[in-house]
């Protein structure tokens, strides 16, 4: 602690530890918090991705995510993790900007703050608009919701009796650990009629249920992580641009708060990203 | 002096930036080549299978380290910060290992709940947890 603002304490306090005087850990209160805050929501997190995991590892077969995962914008097909790839490396862009506008922050370069918190935004605003995409593809195209589940896995092998206009033609063959997508026709589901090779007409079955509801409620929780930080780094952009921050000659402390919880958003999302993309 | 430190500062986030994309692509090949898009053969081998899990996880910690000590500044932090921050996550480790277990024995049961579903549906056994004949003697 400096002499001049310990000074300005001892009109009112003391200047012992127990006054109030020190700061615990060498860091001020409103990043010690943020701190604390953030390893509360990690456990939060990692909470949600075991029961994931536990939950996978009750199935008998799981939709493996290079094949949920494969489309892209402006009609990529059978392009497994590109997008989501893609998105990993809008949040680590906006992760490095972040880092360039702390680091403005504390030269008390007011202007570039605001320009490097601008791009940070943009990158943030950009994932978002990603995830948008992926969910709208999600639940529009692919009939995903939080209680149905259209993506199967064959557990044994044998041949299709029936094609469903998309990739499936009839008297196509698969085996055991193949992956399919239900489609809907109509408006109902079409599960497509197939003979094993053991001689035994069945027809498709739906994945496990808990895979939609898992999926949009993990990635709908980081999405509103990101959603709210790109609303709080907007807040304090408009106070950088105001000069607020300026007055209090502390290098933007608040900047380095809002880049601790953006950080965080970011490596929250390489455990996601982890989970249910890679793995 | 000053300007040096931060021209060396500037540098080393986008040596970082490099580093985490790198990364981020090597994780994605792994991924791919584990499931058999690189390489036919890798798709449903059990070893390769989990090499490359325990890769992946790996590199998504390292990644994690990195984001913590060098964007979020932890290694510049007293050590009791750190200490107070990343030592409470190792319980993390105990619920993995338990829920994962417990996840892994509701898959390997529920053949068993099916065997009994049937056995009581057919009642040809005796309801669960009464004791057989042979076994009430053998109290006496």
């Amino acid at each position: 602690m400096s002499a001049d603002s310990v000074a300005h304490d001892t009109v009112e306090h003391g200047e012992g530890s127990w006054d109030g005087a020190g700061s615990p850990f060498k860091a001020s209160y409103g990043k010690l918090m943020m701190w604390y805050f953030l390893l509360s929501d990690a456990f939060t997190f990692a909470g949600f991705l075991i029961a994931y995991g536990a939950i996978r590892f009750s199935m008998p077969t799981w939709p493996v995510p290079d094949f949920v995962f494969s489309t892209t914008p402006f009609g990529g097909h059978g392009l497994p993790l590109i997008f989501v790839t893609f998105m990993s490396f809008l949040l680590i862009i906006s992760s490095v900007t972040m880092v360039r506008g702390v680091q403005e922050g504390h030269a008390e370069n007011k202007n570039g703050v605001v320009f490097w918190m601008f791009l940070t935004i943009i990158g943030g605003a950009g994932f978002l608009g990603c995830q948008a995409w992926e969910w709208n593809n999600l639940i529009r195209t692919e009939h995903m919701s939080v209680t149905v589940n259209p993506f199967g896995t064959h557990i044994e092998s044998g041949e299709y009796l029936e094609g469903d206009g998309h990739d499936i033609k009839a008297g196509d063959t698969f085996v055991a650990g193949d992956s399919y997508l239900i489609h809907q026709h109509d408006g109902h589901f079409a599960p497509l009629k197939y003979k094993t090779d053991a001689g035994v007409e069945k027809q498709q079955e739906f994945g496990p249920k808990s895979f939609g509801a898992l999926f949009f409620f993990i990635t709908g929780f980081h999405g509103f992580h990101v959603l709210s930080g790109v609303a709080f780094l907007i807040i304090i952009m408009l106070n950088v641009a105001s000069g607020l921050y300026e007055k209090r000659k502390n290098g933007y402390e608040m900047v380095e708060k809002i880049g601790l919880y953006w950080h965080f958003v970011d490596l929250v999302w390489v455990f996601v990203f982890l989970v249910f993309y890679l793995l | 002096m000053a300007h040096q430190d931060k021209s060396e500062a500037i540098k080393g986030v986008y040596r970082g930036l490099v580093l985490l994309a790198v990364v981020t692509l090597i994780e994605v090949a792994f991924s791919l080549f584990g499931k058999g898009h690189l390489w036919e053969g890798a798709k449903g081998n059990v070893w390769i299978t989990y090499l490359v899990g325990f890769a992946l996880i790996a590199f998504s910690i390292y990644k994690a380290y990195f984001i913590i000590y060098e964007f979020m500044h932890m290694g510049h932090e007293v050590k009791g910060l750190r200490v107070s921050v990343l030592l409470p996550t190792l319980l993390l480790v105990w619920a993995i290992i338990a829920f994962f277990q417990e996840g892994g024995s509701w898959g390997d049961r529920r053949e068993l709940i099916k065997a009994k579903d049937k056995i009581e549906q057919n009642e040809v056994q005796q309801p669960v947890g009464m004791l057989q004949e042979e076994q009430t003697k053998n109290l006496h």
